[in-house]
């Protein structure tokens, strides 16, 4: 009832809005609806074409209308009527007035009948008439739609289209439609020239064309001329979806390695084995969602607040978790890993009584979503793009406060000796608390990626835990770069056996495969040499 | 004899072995003799429950042997658990027969449903209880010691090992998930209808199954014993406290390390095989690296390097985590969160250590 409510209103509106045009007759839609309705299929053809030459809206709409069998005329008064496609009951509008008339019955009015040949010659026409479309956008997909099914009759047309036509987009495509039309024609010379414009062209089409014209063609020479291009093209593919696979192996390899260089600080430099961990990267992806709880109008100054804003809570947490409890325990590693375990479990569930169990979904800016389409086989997700350059980042940044800054200075010195580095005045402890700051506070930076990637949730962090220790392990210990190694390479390991193997069973070949690595090299890919390796 | 022999000296482990007897004969008695409303009557899902414990005691034993006297902190122990639960439930799924949904007299029913036509070659075997009860001890042993082998060759030790076990048993749940591996996927194997002919919804099946985990409790609670008192185990403390030294003494520290983290894995393997039919499911979430820390808490709270200290944590534990989840399920991780930080910090040799400190105070 609604429904029929609203076609009503539909209806009228058109009827209201529009001019009512009416065609006397002499015009050439009123004739062809005069030779619609006779009984004669020459008559007919003979509308459609003037159908054609008319070209107006009017005009498209009759034919659409002919085409799906929704052109009637009224028994009464032989007047041309549409009917509205699925109403119940069926409504009708004047074809030539656009006039509403109304619910009518079937048996009021009898339908235009059309054959096979009437349907084609349509087709064709509408295909026309979009190609002549004024809008770019119906332009390119007429033309794409003809590269699915190229023919010589079609390359000519095109031909004749191409020379006022302005966008390369379109034209390349039209170009294409006219070499796999002289494809098929029978002169050697035109078919040589247009297999040399398809070489390297990666458009599924051009695929199509050819494979079917090597079948066809007797002339050996040709065959492998065309084979030597259908290679070339095959290994133009192949060339982008082996990048699309390191590309989407170190976005991967990137959420890794943001997820896990955190830890190569704590575990790697301090020596602390933070099972916590995962729970700190939770804190910041959550904190990520309160930020757009507070912003809710605008998710993209959200997001880059939620950066320093995740650092410094996340950071804090560490902070307080060493203090609290891991000082107690250094040099006792197994009970540190027990004691950070119960801190893990504490966060989850603390999160899960604040937010409830369920996941929340933290919305992606607009300037994040979306990819970049560089040809029809190689598109790049634009978050994925931002996840890399970010990890490369936060890597950068880390690098150098290590390296260059004073308290990278003294971490480096406490790390290496303790004993020595309190000797020579740096205060141990407080390095301790901010060195665990730090690395808990970069853990709090990777939550706010992974919340643009994955759903934020209580089990955020123990998804993480493990695949971070397996990076930093396999990087080797207290080694940064090796943990941007590692993070990476695995990533682009797990891409590069999934399509062979299947997502889990990757994940299960790459975590055997490190446990197997570590038994022959226990310190990793980059082992730390020289005194600081010995304690 | 040998056996009064080596608890003469251990005044934990007779009291443990005597209280576990008395409760041994005198559990049954209280649910089969005394009528139901009685106040000391024992109902069979009380029964079921305890025997569940006592299987988780002797996994904690288990644990122990290779914590407490070793020192490899096993991250991993639940594979191994998962593995001699998974025999068991092969066994349990092959005495249904053609009793399943499907009615098919050979495959079970999660194979029907994923229409394979033959059974896989691992499934075969698993008709005969002997066979079931080698693979049981045999799966989770092997595991241990393929890995074993690879790892303590290598030297790889500490948290490092730790986090490998870790590893380890995470890969095989995910594994398990999967259900081209031909173990039933995410619902693992369930349904089970009888043990040896014994239907296992019966009282009586489960009031045995009490009394026979209780007694592979006692004998492994001895054998462990047997074990530490021995050479072999007097090495494993010393590569516990020294290994570099005991190294350079001579003894082949791998062999030692890989003589007990193997039995540790077919006790645990063992547990798991009395824990099955008792809860009646085995599924890939035991494989979950958080089982497997948690079997850790056990000791760490009962005191490691006792034995019977391990399965009085377990005990405690346990009891605790089913009137939490039951009566507070909220507060059952806070619970276990802070049983982790205050246990490790504050009472590092567990209740037991706490009791022996009391009493030679006073």
């Amino acid at each position: 009832m609604a429904k029929l409510i609203t076609w009503i209103l539909l209806i009228i509106g058109i009827t209201v809005v529009s001019l009512n045009p009416t065609y006397a007759s002499g015009h050439p839609i009123a004739d062809a609806a005069e030779l619609l309705k006779s009984k004669k299929f020459t008559d007919k053809y003979r509308a459609i074409e003037l159908l054609e030459a008319e070209g107006s809206e009017q005009a498209e709409k009759i034919l659409i209308a002919l085409q799906e069998s929704r052109l009637y005329y009224l028994k009464r008064d032989k007047k041309l009527i549409i009917l509205a496609p699925d109403a119940e009951p069926l409504t009708a509008t004047n074809a030539l007035t656009h006039e509403d008339i109304g619910p009518i019955k079937k048996s009021a009015a009898k339908k235009i009948s059309l054959n096979n040949r009437m349907r084609s010659q349509i087709r064709n026409v509408l295909a026309m008439m979009d190609l002549r479309n004024p809008l770019a956008d119906k332009r390119l997909a007429a033309v794409n739609q003809m590269l699915d099914n190229p023919s010589a009759e079609s390359a000519t047309l095109i031909q004749t289209l191409l020379i006022d036509e302005q966008v390369p987009e379109i034209r390349e495509a039209m170009e294409i439609v006219i070499a796999l039309g002289k494809l098929t024609s029978g002169d050697k010379n035109e078919r040589l020239t247009a297999v040399a414009v398809l070489d390297g062209n990666i458009h599924p089409a051009v695929r199509n064309g050819l494979r079917k014209l090597q079948q066809q063609t007797t002339d050996k020479a040709f065959a492998a001329d065309i084979k030597q291009v259908l290679d070339n093209i095959q290994a133009k593919l192949q060339l982008y979806s082996l990048v699309e696979n390191i590309f989407f192996g170190l976005s991967l390899g990137s959420v890794l390695v943001l997820a896990a260089i955190g830890l190569a600080i704590t575990f790697g430099v301090m020596g602390v084995i933070n099972m916590a961990h995962g729970e700190l990267i939770m804190i910041g992806a959550y904190t990520t969602y309160v930020m757009q709880l507070l912003l809710p109008n605008d998710i993209g100054l959200s997001l880059l607040l939620s950066i320093p804003a995740a650092f410094v809570i996340s950071g804090l947490v560490g902070i307080a978790i060493e203090r609290g409890v891991i000082r107690f325990l250094y040099g006792r590693s197994l009970e540190t890993l027990l004691a950070t375990f119960g801190i893990s479990l504490i966060l989850q569930q603390t999160v899960r009584t604040i937010f409830s169990p369920l996941n929340r979904s933290v919305e992606t800016p607009t300037w994040m979503s979306g990819s970049w389409e560089i040809n029809s086989a190689l598109s790049l997700t634009l978050n994925r793009l931002y996840i890399i350059a970010f990890c490369l980042l936060v890597f950068g940044v880390l690098y150098l406060v290590l390296k260059k800054s004073v308290l990278g200075l003294q971490v480096r010195a406490v790390s290496q000796n303790r004993a020595m580095a309190r000797a020579m005045g740096v205060r141990s402890e407080w390095v301790d608390a901010m060195t665990f700051g730090l690395g808990s506070g970069i853990a709090g930076i990777a939550g706010v990626a992974l919340s643009q990637l994955t759903n934020v949730g209580p089990n955020l962090g123990q998804a993480y835990i493990i695949d971070s220790f397996m990076v930093v392990v396999f990087g080797g210990v207290g080694n940064l770069w090796g943990t941007l190694v590692s993070g990476m390479g695995l990533g682009i390991a797990n891409k590069f056996l999934e399509p062979w193997s299947g997502a889990v069973l990757a994940k299960i070949l790459v975590l055997v495969f490190i446990i197997l690595f570590i038994q022959k090299r226990p310190r990793g890919l980059f082992p730390q040499k020289g005194r600081a390796a010995e304690g | 004899m040998r056996i009064i022999n080596l608890i003469k000296h251990d005044r934990g482990g007779q009291l443990f072995l005597s209280v576990l007897a008395l409760a041994t004969v005198l559990i049954p008695l209280l649910n089969l003799l005394l009528p139901e409303g009685h106040p000391l009557h024992i109902s069979t899902y009380t029964v079921t429950l305890l025997g569940k414990y006592l299987a988780f005691a002797l996994l904690a034993i288990a644990v122990d042997l290779a914590w407490g006297y070793l020192g490899i902190l096993s991250l991993g122990h639940g594979a191994f658990f998962a593995l001699g639960g998974y025999a068991m439930g092969m066994y349990l799924m092959r005495q249904i027969g053609d009793r399943g949904v499907y009615g098919d007299p050979l495959l079970p029913d999660f194979m029907v449903f994923l229409n394979w036509d033959a059974l896989p070659w691992f499934w075969y075997g698993f008709d005969m209880f002997w066979f079931a009860i080698l693979m049981v001890m045999v799966a989770p042993g092997l595991l241990a010691f393929v890995f074993g082998w690879l790892a303590f060759r290598s030297r790889v030790t500490g948290v490092y090992l730790s986090i490998m076990t870790q590893a380890l048993t995470y890969a095989l749940m995910l594994a398990f998930f999967r259900n081209e591996m031909g173990f039933g996927g995410n619902n693992g194997l369930t349904d089970f209808k009888e043990l040896l002919g014994f239907n296992l919804q019966a009282d009586s099946t489960r009031i045995g199954l009490f009394i026979v985990t209780a007694l592979m409790l006692a004998l492994g609670y001895i054998i462990c014993r047997a074990i530490v008192t021995s050479r072999l185990g007097r090495v494993a403390v010393a590569v516990r406290d020294a290994e570099d030294r005991t190294r350079f003494i001579g003894y082949r520290v791998e062999h030692v390390k890989l003589a007990i983290f193997t039995f540790s894995a077919v006790l645990a393997g063992i547990a798991g095989a009395l824990y099955v039919p008792q809860v009646g499911i085995i599924n890939p979430g035991e494989f979950s690296p958080l089982n497997s820390i948690e079997m850790v808490i056990w000791v760490a709270v009962g005191g490691r390097g006792t034995l019977y200290g391990a399965a009085v944590g377990a005990l405690m534990v346990n009891y605790g985590k089913t009137y939490l989840t039951g009566a507070l399920p909220e507060v059952w991780l806070f619970a276990l969160g802070a049983l982790f930080v205050l246990v490790t910090i504050l009472l590092p040799k567990g209740v037991i250590g706490l009791m022996k400190r009391k009493e030679a105070q006073s």
